[in-house]
């Protein structure tokens, strides 16, 4: 969505009716964020909405950017946001062969996460482990860290659902994220 | 890792990131301007940089890719960085090369606007330039286009040598000898 690089429209302050609407949203979404919800988005602070092409928005608390959304998509949280609070959402691992096509854009195919260097939900899989026992249905959003590193790498939403991408080990994972480097990382926020 | 257990309440993560390439310093191997991101770490961060580009660390990386995959990263990887290399040579080239012209144009017998062009080869935005001119100058400023194609910069008011001192003071990238002043004689006086 962001490989090229973008130039921020108009920036305008969001409502506080759309803010609480917004917050709302980021928690029903991802639930694991209640803790830190004043911590991301204080409740008296004005957030600002910044138009990009594409009709993508994106929420930013200056000088944060905190969400994105593209029309009336799932908000899906930028990556500086998921840096900060990693374990709040479900994620998946790929392999460090798959992480150089991330970050050139390439969109995410499935044998990078079900080889051995790749995690995937796992409902067999014990308590320690780290990347969720359910599976994930398509159009969930997963953050995708990678094999040997420490933050994550992109986030997307899942085209296909954890349990086929297990079965058949081909096709398109995720396309379409955004990812470390891209338009949307680079993007100046003044 | 993420591996450690996840309580309840885990304190907001800071993120170190490349002061070159923006990335999380792990990531910088795959950026393709890799040496100059180690050198960056080496000097800001050393402890991180031993951790990151020590000699076990490159050997596992190796490691894990089987021999053929570890040789197309690689030749990806140089071939990546030649690109950004030569990207950022073109671009120093060009800056060198390119001229700002200040002109100061007669509008009527004894009103001037200045008009200044040439300022985005030096990656400025000139819709924000013209809007800081204005500010300053407290006059009209904006973006015209030009019949040849591009843009220039049209300031109300004889303007010519406050623009120059503003440029050379607010914009370090552009070079004092690249910017040229010149009187625009349209009609001769009489």
């Amino acid at each position: 969505m962001f490989k090229k690089d973008i130039s921020a429209g108009s920036k305008t302050k969001v409502k506080s009716s759309v803010q609480r609407g917004i917050r709302a949203k980021v928690l029903e979404t991802y639930p694991l964020l209640e803790p830190y919800i004043d911590e991301i988005m204080p409740k008296k602070e004005q957030l600002d909405l910044v138009k990009l092409p594409d009709r993508v928005s994106l929420y930013t608390l200056p000088p944060q950017p905190l969400f994105y959304q593209h029309m009336d998509d799932p908000l899906l949280p930028h990556l500086t946001l998921i840096h900060r609070y990693p374990h709040c959402f479900p994620r998946i691992r790929i392999d460090r062969g798959a992480i150089r096509f991330v970050l050139s854009g390439a969109s995410l195919m499935a044998p990078g996460l079900t080889s051995p260097g790749g995690r995937l939900p796992d409902p067999s899989a014990g308590d320690d482990y780290d990347y969720g026992k359910s599976d994930l249905e398509p159009g969930s959003v997963v953050v995708v860290e990678a094999e040997g590193k420490e933050n994550a790498c992109m986030v997307g939403v899942l085209k296909m659902g954890t349990r086929e991408m297990k079965e058949k080990k081909k096709g398109v994972a995720i396309d379409q994220g955004h990812y470390l480097g891209d338009g949307l990382w680079n993007l100046g926020l003044d | 890792m993420a591996e450690s257990s996840v309580p309840t309440q885990q304190p907001a993560k800071q993120v170190l990131y490349c002061g070159i390439c923006s990335l999380p310093p792990e990531y910088c191997e795959f950026g393709g301007t890799t040496k100059k991101c180690e050198e960056w770490l080496l000097s800001n961060h050393p402890d991180i940089h031993r951790q990151l580009y020590s000699q076990e660390v490159l050997e596992a990386n190796m490691a894990a890719l089987s021999v053929e995959a570890q040789k197309r990263a690689e030749k990806d990887a140089s071939k990546k960085a030649a690109k950004a290399s030569a990207l950022e040579q073109r671009q120093a080239a060009e800056r060198a090369e390119s001229q700002v012209l200040i002109k100061r144009v007669e509008r009527s017998k004894r009103k001037y606007v200045t008009v200044v062009s040439g300022l985005e080869a030096f990656g400025l935005e000139l819709k924000k330039v013209a809007k800081d001119f204005g500010k300053k100058f407290a006059t009209g400023s904006s973006v015209t286009k030009v019949p040849g194609g591009g843009e220039e910069i049209t300031v109300q008011g004889d303007l010519s040598d406050d623009v120059f001192d503003f440029i050379t003071e607010t914009y370090p990238v552009v070079p004092e000898d690249n910017i040229d002043c010149i009187e625009d004689k349209k009609k001769k006086a009489g």
